[in-house]
């Protein structure tokens, strides 16, 4: 049996069958760490000792573990707060402040039986699209070196790839979970807003940032999901469940069966093709990947639905001038006093503040913050912002129309595939525009998902998005399922980074 | 949308940030291009659309007030550049 091989469920099978013991495991995966991630700069903090502490104390539990991923080794995104481990966001600033406590997300892993490997590579404070942002250097697509892994959440996706650990918690707020596994050529998935508890997440856009998983497939999606999905009081957005006893206006949601949902059977399904997600602007090849796609889908029984999306152009305009708003107010608790870094010179408290925040941030982050701080300024505020949030509300509706008329929505994740290393850096405003498929789930508070089906000319991963209605996840992952039934693009894996 | 070198300095000054003599240019240039960009919005028809600011109907999320144990100090003060034991240190703020 090659550890490496195996989904993450299935190795939480072989480890409860007592076939593979959960040191073994993330020994094996520390290995591959130290092997590779010299070449991937995947981590930011790799927590080898911590790792092998837990997996000893796991495997006395194996017998009772009621998680089908318990002892499974994996790694979170360093925007996770984790008690005691360095959290930096890839960020200066933050300097090596370990949080007091850990995020929900990170609780209820824990609780499932989860070994940490360590925290993830990622933009700064999730600012970018191609993981090149953060303070310590950039993550690497291991399917070509010389290429970015997609971003924000590029070291999850190059490390869950390249076999660093079974699967990766991500955040995404504009497609930093999605647009990063089709770059790296896995399977990820966005959750409907308000599922995941956003306690601990160190914040970007409050009311676009969601958690979730970055897997093999899509059956290990569902099982990480099941495990992070789930009330959290301390967030206030997260939305109550069928039992709750907490109930006022709003939606409830039946946490907790996404894994037994799985059967395959998408029969009937209607799938949704925006025919303006396939116009100018996309490659060629992944244009051609996106519609094989479509036709495995139409061959396991649904029935593709041609529909126009004609709101599509305003989307990254929305989405960029509501996310840097909400930044430039949520970093303003980044000021040398509270926690990480502070500016060695300085003269006085408003100086302090002003050094420490120049010299901490990089300028992808201080770029998002003054336009943020311009959106919302007195005279610019009706025209931007609020502009912002009426186009939101017309986005949501395009999506609430498509709904009726289709199940699903099927669309690529981005418009090429992974960019070379550098080229996004010098040219913001591409950088933006390449997040046109991804930004408007966001604004809508939708569930979408990314899965490989296909590679370029010159083999690099190709990702589908799978779009989703309010609470559709199971929906989403039976399709994706189906569709990996029929494939193995998801079984490929990459070389960058092997020792040679 | 005209943006100033003067305009930048303004918003640095309001995000606590100082704009470097070497970099004004650029910024100034980059925030004039991507707002330009951003001016797509003005041919999206948005009379009479209400600003949404949260998708879901959820409104009034009260919890009950308990008494419940918080952060020790101590644990929160060790992540601080400048802690005393008691209180964040920062530069003298009255005279």
């Amino acid at each position: 049996m090659v550890l490496r091989e195996l989904t993450a469920l299935e190795l939480g099978g072989a480890i409860k069958r007592g076939q593979v013991s959960i040191v073994e495991a993330a020994q094996a995966a520390l290995d591959a760490v130290a092997a590779r991630d010299g070449a991937l700069n995947a981590f930011i903090t790799v927590t080898g000792e911590r790792a092998l502490e837990r997996a000893q104390q796991l495997q006395a539990g194996v017998k009772d573990a009621d998680s089908p991923l318990y002892g499974v080794p994996m790694a979170l995104k360093d925007n996770l707060c984790t008690r005691g481990v360095k959290t930096s966001c890839a960020s200066k600033i933050l300097g090596d402040f370990a949080p007091p406590y850990d995020a929900g997300a990170v609780e209820r892993l824990a609780r499932a039986g989860a070994v940490s490997l360590g925290k993830l590579n990622m933009d700064e404070f999730a600012m970018g699209s191609t993981s090149e942002t953060s303070f310590y250097g950039p993550a690497r697509n291991p399917w070509d070196l010389d290429r970015a892994p997609g971003g924000s959440s590029g070291g999850a996706a190059a490390a869950v790839a390249a076999g660093l650990g079974w699967y990766a918690i991500g955040s995404d707020t504009g497609g930093s979970i999605r647009q990063p596994a089709s770059f790296c050529g896995v399977t990820g998935i966005k959750p409907t807003y308000g599922t995941v508890s956003r306690y601990g997440l160190i914040a970007y856009a409050s009311s676009l940032d969601q958690i979730g998983p970055l897997c093999r497939d899509a059956a290990d999606c569902a099982a990480v999901l099941d495990v992070l999905m789930g009330r959290d009081p301390r967030d206030a957005t997260s939305l109550p469940g069928l039992r709750d006893s907490w109930s006022d206006s709003g939606p409830r949601v039946d946490y907790g069966h996404l894994l037994d949902g799985l059967t395959g059977d998408i029969r009937g399904r209607r799938i949704g093709l925006p025919t303006d997600c396939f116009g100018d602007g996309l490659d060629g090849a992944v244009r051609a990947a996106v519609m094989q796609a479509a036709e495995v889908l139409k061959g396991r029984g649904a029935e593709l639905v041609e529909l126009s999306f004609p709101v599509l152009p305003y989307a990254v305009p929305a989405y960029y001038i509501i996310a840097c708003a909400e930044a430039s107010s949520n970093l303003s608790r980044f000021d040398g006093v509270k926690y990480g870094w502070r500016a060695e010179k300085y003269d006085g408290l408003a100086d302090l503040y002003r050094k420490t925040r120049t010299q901490g941030f990089g300028p992808e982050v201080k770029r998002r913050i003054l336009l943020g701080t311009f959106v919302l300024s007195s005279g610019y505020y009706d025209a931007y912002y609020k502009k912002a949030l009426q186009a939101k509300a017309v986005i949501k509706a395009a999506f609430d129309g498509a709904f009726q008329r289709c199940d699903l929505l099927l669309t690529p994740v981005a418009p090429t595939t992974a960019p070379r290393l550098g080229e996004s850096l010098s040219d913001p405003l591409k950088m933006y525009l390449s997040d046109i498929y991804t930004v408007s789930v966001n604004l809508a508070g939708l569930p979408a998902l990314s899965m490989p089906c296909g590679f370029d000319g010159k083999g690099l991963p190709i990702g589908a998005q799978l779009i989703g209605p309010h609470f559709g996840e199971g929906a989403i992952l039976n399709a994706a399922h189906a569709f990996q039934l029929e494939t193995d693009w998801h079984k490929r894996t990459p070389k960058g980074g092997d020792p040679a | 949308m005209n943006i100033t070198a003067e305009l930048v300095d303004y918003l640095a000054g309001l995000s606590r940030l100082e704009v470097q003599e070497g970099d004004r240019q650029a910024m100034t240039a980059e925030l004039e291009r991507i707002l330009a960009y951003m001016d797509v919005l003005e041919r999206l028809d948005t009379q009479g659309v209400e600003p949404m600011s949260h998708v879901f109907p959820v409104k009034n999320v009260l919890r009950e007030d308990e008494v419940i144990p918080s952060q020790a100090r101590e644990e929160l003060l060790a992540g601080s550049p400048a802690p005393d034991g008691e209180a964040f240190l920062v530069p003298k703020t009255v005279e």
